[in-house]
């Protein structure tokens, strides 16, 4: 039986048709923006320049994607239908009448579907990773900047040691299957989980120490709810099995972490050198403060603004590093629907077919550039102040 | 300056020890020698004569005493024939010595690539001229039209080229090579037939046809960085006293941007780009394995794929080294440039 094809209008309707719940989501979301931007600071003035608007409908766009992924996937990202290998955009599949809106892989799975899921895996660990990159990299940037000395020497010299390692090199090394099975992952993801209990420990402790009614809660809070993460995370020993990660994605992980603390690292030691100079901090420092107070509590919230900025462009580049990692194949599983697998698996097979390879390349270009549009309107909002 | 310059290189001869010991420590990690030893004998061997396989070609010796070997400083030992109990050659495809002598890469000797059954030397250098040749074309293309886009992005801040010209190089710096070169590809090789979307052909002869677009797709992720770097500098010559001044005095638009703005706006860039290449390294990788083209980049890959221990040393020495002589060139040219600016 010949396959079915509708038409390319069709496809078109059908494609925005399926995206129904993000539509909703963003209209409520944008609406609300606008209606209330006056009172929402740093993220309502988004919505005062074309750049900020579509950056941000960008991003949550692909956010709601993700969220919403099963419901607007036809097909499961995994499931092959044989008769549909390789299939024309707009094929309908003749056993449920759903169509394969943007035609099939080589492997006869939904081009379509596999995209929508591809959202989950990118806006799962890239902002993960950036956080934790953040949470490392303000750590120890703080002391190192603040300090100066040997501190700065010492950790100066670290950080430029992993900066000179190409990206693709340092992939190479540490996402292997064979590291899987030395302690190595294990060991780093201990040591760079930690520092987020740690921060938050410090935070609330140069703060509350005074106060015991509400350091002893806000810090049993930090140590219980990281350690359950933490062990989750690191150990895989969750009591709730709510908290698990895959080993293979444990070691990506890890190595974005790895890659990318170093560079937020440098941003905080040169802003923190910057920001110590300014009278609230030799206040502060006159007062009596001690000098993590002064770190966590003076200098931080005023090196926000660059923070944030960085943050935003951070995720976009965790985004393309990801899609490296898919695009060597190392690390992600191969039938992930990842957008770095699908560009792999579909730019080898250009001169046949061309339709599998545009879907996850679009996308990921297109998050990467809303999240670059945010991070500049963010800036030059930030500038007007 | 001249202290600056031998503290620097100190500085970098340390980086690079230790950077070359930890991808030492990386490669030779338990499962990467398994897979090494399976790939090097037949097929369904044993354990025990994988084992036998890795004691023989001195892969069991100590760390420290293997890396002071590849180093230089420790003699290499030939190993001994199982058959005839003699001192042979450790791999026979690249002379390497049947005597202990001392072949480190203080000596030159990068080793022997397990992979291509042949030196390093003999692999390595003719890749980096091959790559070098694909980093000049994209440089030649990268630099001109980035600066060019910045200055008129730069040149009148707020008007509309600056904003075409700023979303463009914010929609550039967001497509990574592998979007790009599969875009590019589509539209040029599979749809329109202009160019051919493999640059294996390169080697023989580079052509128009077949080494566009991989010079294309490294060039444009660059171009949008270096952009935005040179319109943020010229933006802020523009706003300077003398640029003023030099309007006042009745030069036209024109000439003001030439003669007086130009100079000083380029200085910043300068850095940047040579902090780009590094990135470029990236590029090239990705670049080189999506077109075939058979450079650096490409025998990298070769290298990490098949656990070639010495070949990815001495890649990852290159490209460390890559990576610290343009920090170092870009500290000590903007000094040279930027006559405020004094490196103690």
């Amino acid at each position: 039986m010949p396959i079915q094809y509708i038409s390319t209008f069709t496809v078109v309707l059908e494609v925005l048709s399926r995206f129904w719940p993000v539509w909703i989501a963003l209209l409520i979301v944008m609406g609300a923006s606008f209606a209330y931007k006056k009172k929402l600071a740093l993220y309502g003035q988004l919505f005062d320049s074309g750049v900020g608007i579509v950056g941000v409908g960008i991003c949550l766009f692909w956010l709601f994607t993700a969220i919403f992924a099963a419901t607007i996937s036809p097909f499961d990202p995994l499931a092959q239908v044989p008769i549909m290998k390789d299939v024309l955009p707009g094929a309908i599949e003749p056993q449920s009448g759903l169509t394969y809106l943007f035609g099939g892989d080589k492997l006869a799975r939904d081009v379509f579907s596999r995209m929508v899921y591809g959202s989950q895996i990118v806006l799962i660990i890239a902002p993960a990773a950036t956080g934790f990159a953040l949470m490392v990299g303000i750590t120890l940037g703080l002391p190192a900047g603040y300090y100066g000395g040997k501190i700065d020497t010492v950790l100066s010299f670290l950080a430029n040691l992993v900066l000179a390692f190409p990206v693709i090199l340092l992939f190479y090394l540490l996402v292997t299957p064979g590291i899987m099975d030395t302690p190595i992952p294990y060991a780093m993801a201990g040591v760079f989980f930690l520092f987020p209990i740690i921060f938050f420990s410090v935070l609330f402790w140069t703060r509350y120490k005074n106060r015991p009614d509400r350091l002893y809660i806000l810090l049993g809070i930090t140590l219980i709810v990281g350690g359950w993460i933490y062990a989750g995370l690191v150990f895989d020993a969750d009591p709730l099995k709510i908290v698990h990660i895959d080993p293979n994605q444990l070691n990506i992980f890890v190595a974005v972490v790895f890659a990318s603390s170093p560079g937020v690292f440098r941003i905080v030691r040169g802003l923190v050198m910057d920001i110590k100079t300014r009278d609230y901090v030799a206040a502060a420092q006159t007062r009596g403060e001690s000098p993590w107070y002064i770190m966590l509590w003076e200098i931080l919230p005023n090196a926000r603004g660059p923070l944030i900025v960085d943050a935003c462009l951070r995720i976009g580049y965790t985004t393309i590093l990801l899609g490296t990692l898919g695009y060597f194949g190392l690390g992600l599983a191969p039938e992930s629907p990842d957008w770095g697998t699908a560009i792999k698996d579909a730019s080898r097979l250009l001169r046949s077919f061309i339709h599998p390879a545009l879907p996850p390349t679009i996308a990921l270009m297109s998050f990467v550039l809303g999240l670059n549009l945010l991070a500049d309107s963010l800036r030059e909002q930030s500038m007007k102040d | 300056m001249l202290s600056f310059v031998i503290r620097r290189l100190g500085t970098m001869a340390l980086t690079m020890l230790c950077l070359t010991m930890v991808v030492f420590f990386l490669i030779n990690l338990e499962p990467n020698l398994k897979k090494l030893a399976i790939s090097q004998t037949e097929m369904h061997t044993s354990a025990e004569q994988l084992e036998s396989w890795l004691v023989n070609h001195g892969y069991r010796q100590n760390f420290f005493v293997r890396y002071g070997q590849w180093l230089g400083v420790v003699p290499k030992q030939p190993v001994t024939d199982p058959a005839t109990g003699k001192p042979a050659q450790r791999f026979s495809f690249c002379n390497d010595p049947v005597v202990p002598t001392f072949a480190g890469v203080f000596e030159g000797d990068f080793g022997c690539s397990t992979k291509f059954k042949a030196s390093v030397a003999s692999k390595l250098f003719p890749a980096l001229g091959a790559t070098g040749i694909l980093m000049f074309w994209v440089l030649a293309v990268m630099v001109p039209i980035s600066l060019l886009i910045g200055i008129l992005a730069g040149m009148r801040e707020g008007s509309r080229t600056d904003r075409v010209l700023s979303v463009a190089s914010i929609a550039s710096t967001a497509t990574p090579e592998y979007v790009s070169g599969v875009i590019f590809t589509v539209i040029f090789a599979s749809w329109l037939g202009w160019l051919n979307g493999s640059a294996a052909s390169a080697s023989q002869g580079i052509t128009f046809y077949n080494f566009t677009l991989p010079v294309m797709t490294l060039a444009i992720y660059g171009i949008g960085y270096i952009a935005r770097m040179t319109r943020a500098s010229m933006v802020e010559v523009m706003t300077q006293q003398y640029i003023r001044t030099a309007r006042l005095k009745g030069l036209s638009f024109g000439s003001v941007v030439v003669k007086h703005a130009l100079r000083n706006a380029l200085i910043a860039p300068f850095t940047v780009i040579m902090l780009q290449f590094p990135w470029l390294l990236t590029g090239v990788v990705i670049v080189e394995v999506m077109f075939r083209y058979q450079g650096f980049g490409y025998t990298l890959v070769e290298a990490a794929g098949n656990n070639d221990i010495d070949l990815l040393l001495g890649c990852s020495l290159v490209s460390v080294f890559i990576v610290l002589i343009t920090q170092l060139i870009s500290d000590v040219g903007y000094a040279f440039l930027n006559p405020r600016i004094r490196v103690q």
